[in-house]
């Protein structure tokens, strides 16, 4: 892997931008160059939210922007049909099948269809969806080491949050490809 | 040694600001740079600094030239229309020859126009703005980490020329996070050290010498001698400043010249472009003024055009001209109004180009 772009979409609140930091974090604990990049403007609540990352391994990233994606994660309907486009022939496709009924339509690219939502509640917290589905991500892409994603994780959830850590490692395991 | 952090643009420049040595901010809040004044707001006093909120941008130009005339160290950021609103304050500020550190981060125009990335005030940062003969040194990084560092030496630059220095990024640089050093911090100057640092300024010592900064010359001979002055150290400015970066220019067909969000997108376009066999190279401007003219020295008669791109009609372009001196066709790839082309829609253009010229 010399260049991975990712791009993670969905609707204001379920953790999109969360995701993408997570994974750029992680690149830069592991040493590899990457840009995180959040899509801006006159947004609304409830909106639409998505982020963009670049990892490089071997030079610096050139672009922050992409006119198309390795890895493509859609949280809700209105980005699948969005951004369904973006994945390069051969690339991959995650869908949040607890909100999106809907399939699909390309044949060239791996889709893979996570109930984020779903097992997150069977673990107790609804609210880990997003790290259910970055754990699908890294399992699928390996674009980043899983301890430096643990890492992250780690920093994030510390003092106060420190209660949180297990449950959001326990997400990010527990999707498993069929 | 530091530890790499992952920064947004915004804060990480608000913070290498400080490391740099400033301790006083004034600012009027405008998308997309209001995380400056927001991180300064809350980080400048941890450092014993002083934040202000002015009444406009106005109100915060002019503070900052009377914080700079009395020695201090000051900062002042906005975007666009505001900087226009500033650049009053920025004539007075060169003529006055007092230091200022200047962020702007433009956006899509004319008028209050679009909050995304823009690159229609290159004539706005590089020709003036604010009335008279003036110049003022504007730099154009590409990575968050170049703007840290230009931004980290931008106090003590200011001071060395006792002029304002701009530095020129945009709402797609302030808002993308990128791994960063911060550098360490550097000591800030002491009021009481003033006097010593900076014997022009007034500082209220008793050293028993008036100490006059203005920019007031009524009288028209002594203000001709003046500009003349002042335009001498513009001149060394141009010699002594000017900075580009060249990637692969010698034995490319095309060169592309472009600066900050633009150049990132040129230099995919020129990845894509050798991967189909075209040589591409890539002219990047750190400095847009003084601009640097000396680096289309570097072009060979391999090269069959050179093209301006740019986030604006077409404003690049004339000091490209200029740098190039007829030696090759220059032409223009360009989107406005805070759209960005992809990398995929240059290498398209410049096919069409290169079919044009070959």
């Amino acid at each position: 892997m010399a260049t991975n772009k990712l791009f993670f979409a969905g609707s204001g609140g379920q953790g999109v931008l969360t995701m993408g930091q997570m994974v750029t974090y992680a690149a830069m604990y592991a040493d590899m160059n990457a840009t995180w990049l959040p899509s801006y403007g006159p947004e609304m609540r409830g909106g639409t939210a998505n982020c963009t990352v670049v990892i490089s391994t071997d030079k610096p990233v050139s672009c922050p922007l992409i006119y198309e994606a390795d890895n493509v994660v859609v949280m809700n309907l209105p980005s699948l049909l969005k951004f369904e486009s973006l994945v390069k022939p051969g690339g991959n496709l995650f869908v949040n099948s607890t909100l999106i009924e809907q399939k699909a339509t390309r044949d060239d690219i791996n889709v893979y269809y996570v109930d984020a939502g779903g097992i997150a509640q069977s673990l107790g917290n609804a609210r880990t969806a997003n790290v259910v589905m970055l754990g699908a991500v890294v399992e699928v892409s390996k674009v980043v080491p899983v301890k430096m994603i643990y890492k992250i994780m780690e920093k994030t959830f510390s003092g106060c949050k420190a209660a949180l850590l297990d449950i959001n490692k326990q997400a990010f395991h527990a999707w498993k490809p069929e | 040694m530091a530890e790499k952090v992952l920064m947004k643009g915004n804060e990480a420049f608000a913070e290498a600001v400080i490391r740099g040595g400033v301790r006083f901010y004034f600012g009027y809040p405008i998308t997309p740079q209001s995380e400056i004044p927001e991180f300064l707001s809350r980080e400048l006093p941890k450092w014993g600094g002083r934040f202000l909120q002015a009444e406009s941008e106005l109100g915060a130009v002019n503070m900052a030239y009377g914080c700079g005339a009395a020695g201090g160290d000051g900062f002042i950021s906005s975007s666009s229309p505001g900087i226009a609103l500033m650049q009053e304050g920025m004539s007075f500020l060169c003529s006055a020859e007092v230091p200022l550190t200047i962020l702007n981060a433009s956006r899509g125009g004319p008028g209050i126009g679009s909050i995304q990335p823009g690159q229609a005030d290159y004539f706005q940062v590089t020709r003036g703005g604010g009335n008279g003969d003036y110049r003022i040194p504007v730099f154009a990084p590409a990575s968050i980490q170049e703007a840290i560092n230009i931004l980290y030496d931008a106090p003590a630059l200011a001071n060395e020329w006792r002029n304002p220095v701009m530095v020129l990024v945009d709402g797609l640089m302030g808002q993308m996070m990128e791994p960063v050093l911060m550098p360490e911090p550097k000591e800030p100057l002491k009021s009481s050290d003033i006097p010593k640092a900076k014997p022009w300024a007034i500082s209220g010592s008793e050293k028993g010498e008036r100490s006059v900064v203005k920019s007031l010359r009524l009288q028209p001979e002594v203000l001709e001698q003046h500009v003349e002055r002042l335009f001498e150290k513009y001149g060394r400015m141009e010699r002594e400043l000017q900075k580009a970066e060249c990637t692969q220019v010698e034995d490319a067909e095309v060169v592309f010249v472009a600066f900050g969000t633009m150049a990132r997108l040129a230099t995919e376009a020129m990845e894509l472009l050798q991967s189909q066999g075209i040589k591409a190279g890539l002219i990047r401007p750190i400095t847009l003024w003084p601009f640097p003219y000396s680096a289309f020295d570097a072009l060979t008669d391999k090269t069959k055009v050179v093209i301006s791109t740019e986030l604006s009609m077409g404003q690049l372009i004339e000091d490209v001209k200029l740098g190039v001196r007829g030696r090759f066709p220059v032409k223009l790839i360009h989107r406005t109004g805070g759209m960005l082309p992809t990398s995929l829609e240059i290498v398209d253009k410049t096919m069409k180009i290169l079919e044009e010229v070959r």
